[in-house]
């Protein structure tokens, strides 16, 4: 046998593996979290340790409404994504469009509550450690929301354009993962930042 | 088969002016081109990182030597070590994994070519930012250039006050943008083991090449995640004003150190897995027997993977943490030598009665383990804590570490080239060159690194840009900067081998080894689909089976 040839079976029973997207988006998901815990460890070691400035109970308010807002996304996403596996595309679209509302208010209702803090409070992400750790945390969220966002305006526009297609659903879905993420990541936050944290 | 596929890469070949190929290469997301980027990339660097290293010890040659002022003295030992573990290490092992992976597990390219492309253009773009720094790190008059914090940037050498100027920026930013590719390159990796499999390939039947990646690949993911994070947080620290690791603010420099060294440590281990995967092809087929212990192979290296995410803090025990701290981390520390010792005596039962072959590839692997062995054993020592307090920070733990470094990951990736090198470049190396090479880095290796232990027990630190003379450290440095020349003699060989066997050597033929694993059926070097027909396995070694239809290893296995 000097010459090599590709090795062939007869046929066998039939060999599915995982779906990469899916597998792919979990790994990213991991690695997210991994970023995540850091910056939430550094939250949670430096509370208390500012030496200047305002202090987390001084200045923060729950943002109960922008909460119900992004977590309830999380259902209007996955009901969107059941319609287009049912090939509904309309359907799809309205929960879709409902989702990047719910989305976008949570982020502009974080815009708000940074302005407050900016320039009502004087908490800025130089004025101590709280702050440093404060808009890092939640800006590295607020920026995961937007990139989410962006995907979900995209998507949208296609959408309205006509493109969305039953065969999509998949890629749908692996991208509604991210956002279930982002929402997830969101309640460690909240718990940390609001709750233990004030 | 075979010739057909050799025909269709031959009219592809052809009539390609120099422009169309330079912009195949830059465009392409094939994993096999993307491989051999990654390798010539780190080539590049290695001799960039090793001539940083001659500089170092040039300087270090006598005592009171004047070869470079101290400040260059410190950016050459920051850029060496940043250098050869980022963008020397890091791109070996990618590259190699990212060429072989597919081929392995019998796929036709990753589960994400054009993810693959961008986290190699990552990695590059990353080593260009830090080199970058030689021109642009001056933003002051008087601020140096090139980044001279040491490779892990404790703080506050890094704030704003100690480093001016934008050259911790550049290191910083390198990082973290080579870190971005670091951890797509690991999300390809598994998603292509767990998707991209050829029927019949369990997991239990994958290479142990595609097994140690894939953990290697996990430990990317939770290791180079967290020096993301905070190579995040120090660019907020010095664009922002943030305060992270700013003492006067009340922020912690001993955090910095913990989410480097989580990183940092785990580092470690991301680099020698693959090198075990390469030690693990290449000995079984230079000793004619299969692995021995297969599954205990796998089994040892996911529990290297886990313990070694909890022995960071072993880089720290002088920075004084409380007790039950410096327990818990001896005791992991050296619990992670028993999956290693596991491993080595796999390696030595696989060679155990085999017809053995010292090609250049098995030189190195045997080389390796020998060298491993010791360097595991002066790790052990450094794990006990009170030893750690005496040697660290001394030339005994640079020793140490380029023992692994150099004496286990590097002797591998050697080994690693000499043996895929007929696959990629469908030509054979010259053996003689190659053992010329072996020859003169052995003897160099152990000259400057068995060495290198003694002026570090007598209390020779670190980083010194050079020292008294009377100490008893004056004829160890002389001949440790010996053994460098013949260090660099043997690489020089190695990249004329390269280069000279790259066009003038004889075709090698598609299985010039009689290895076992799906790289081999293919032809040298594999077309750009890799297989014409997606392959079919029954059992770890596919080749043996179609080789060796009256004894195939599915009736054992």
């Amino acid at each position: 046998m000097s010459s090599v040839a590709i090795p062939q079976t007869p046929s066998k029973p039939e060999w599915i593996l995982p779906a990469r997207g899916t597998v792919g988006m979990i790994c990213l998901i991991v690695a997210e979290i991994t970023v995540f815990t850091i910056f939430v460890v550094a939250y949670i070691f430096y509370l208390g340790k500012s030496v200047a400035g305002p202090q987390p109970k001084d200045v923060l308010d729950l943002p109960i409404f922008n909460t119900v807002c992004l977590l309830s996304s999380s259902l209007t996403i996955h009901l969107a994504v059941r319609a287009l596996r049912g090939a509904k595309v309309t359907a799809f679209g309205v929960w879709w469009f409902i989702t990047l509302v719910l989305g976008s208010i949570f982020l502009v209702g974080t815009g708000i509550e940074w302005h407050r803090l900016i320039y009502e409070k004087g908490l800025t992400i130089s004025t101590n450690l709280f702050g440093t750790t404060y808009y890092s945390l939640v800006g590295l969220h607020a920026f995961h929301v937007t990139v989410g966002l962006l995907a979900i305006s995209i998507t949208m526009i296609l959408t309205v354009l006509g493109k969305m297609k039953l065969q999509y659903s998949e890629k749908v879905d692996v991208f509604s993962m991210y956002w279930h993420f982002v929402d997830a990541v969101w309640v460690v936050v909240f718990t940390v930042v609001y709750v233990i944290g004030r | 088969m075979s010739s057909e596929t050799i025909a269709l890469g031959a009219v592809a070949e052809s009539g390609r002016s120099i422009g169309e190929t330079l912009h195949e290469w830059v465009t392409t997301v094939d994993h096999k081109k993307l491989g051999i980027l990654y390798l010539i990339y780190a080539l590049f660097f290695l001799v960039v990182g090793g001539v940083e290293a001659t500089i170092m010890r040039i300087q270090l040659i006598v005592p009171h030597n004047h070869f470079v002022p101290p400040e260059v003295f410190n950016r050459m030992f920051t850029m060496h070590g940043t250098t050869m573990i980022f963008f020397v290490a890091m791109p070996l092992v990618f590259g190699f994994g990212t060429y072989l992976i597919p081929l392995m597990v019998g796929a036709r390219d990753m589960a994400f070519p054009r993810l693959n492309a961008l986290s190699f253009w990552l990695t590059a773009f990353g080593g260009l930012l830090l080199y970058f720094s030689f021109i642009g790190g001056n933003g002051l008059y008087g601020a140096g250039n090139a980044p001279d914090v040491g490779w892990f940037a404790y703080a506050p050498l890094t704030s704003r006050a100690f480093s001016q100027g934008h050259s911790t920026d550049f290191w910083s930013l390198a990082l973290l943008v080579s870190g971005i590719g670091s951890i797509g390159t690991a999300v390809n990796f598994i998603t292509t083991i767990i998707s991209m499999r050829c029927p019949g390939m369990t997991l239990s039947k994958m290479p142990l090449l595609a097994w140690l990646n894939f953990v290697m690949a996990f430990m990317v993911i939770f290791a180079v995640s967290p020096l993301t994070a905070a190579q995040a947080m120090l660019c907020i620290d010095r664009y922002l004003g943030g305060h992270f690791f700013d003492t006067q603010a009340g922020g912690s420099a001993v955090l910095w150190m913990h989410f480097f060294w989580i990183f940092g440590h785990p580092e470690v281990y991301v680099l020698v897995i693959p090198a075990f995967a390469f030690a693990s092809e290449i000995i079984p087929v230079f000793s004619r027997k299969p692995i021995f212990g297969y599954p205990v192979m796998v089994a040892a290296t996911i529990a290297i993977g886990f313990i070694s995410l909890s022995v960071w803090a072993h880089h720290m025990f002088t920075v004084g943490m409380s007790s039950y701290g410096n327990t818990f981390f001896t005791i992991t520390t050296m619990i992670i030598a028993i999956p290693t010792g596991i491993k080595i005596f796999n390696w030595i039962g696989t060679m155990w009665g085999g017809k053995i072959q010292f090609k250049a590839p098995m030189l190195f692997c045997v080389a390796f383990l020998f060298q491993f062995l010791i360097a595991g054993l002066t790790g052990i020592m450094l794990s006990a804590s009170p030893f750690n307090w005496q040697l660290s920070a001394s030339y005994f733990v640079v020793a140490h570490f380029h023992y692994v470094i150099v004496g286990a990951i590097l002797f591998t990736i050697f080994g690693a080239f000499y043996y895929w090198f007929p696959k990629m470049s469908g030509r054979m190396y010259n053996e003689m060159l190659a053992q010329w090479h072996f020859w003169l880095f052995l003897i160099g290796f152990h000259l400057t690194f068995d060495l290198m232990h003694i002026p570090g027990m007598l209390g020779m630190p670190r980083r010194i840009y050079t020292y008294e003379p009377g100490r008893g450290w004056d004829t160890w440095n002389l001949l440790v900067t010996i053994g460098v020349f013949f260090q660099a003699a043997g690489v020089l060989i190695f990249v004329a081998n390269l280069l000279w066997s790259m066009f003038r050597g004889p075709a090698a033929g598609d299985d010039p080894w009689d290895a076992w694993t799906l790289e081999w059926s293919t032809t040298s070097p594999p077309p750009d689909y890799n297989f014409a027909v997606i392959p079919a396995v029954e059992s770890r070694r596919p080749l043996w089976d179609l080789k060796h239809p009256e004894d195939p290893d599915w009736k054992y296995e």
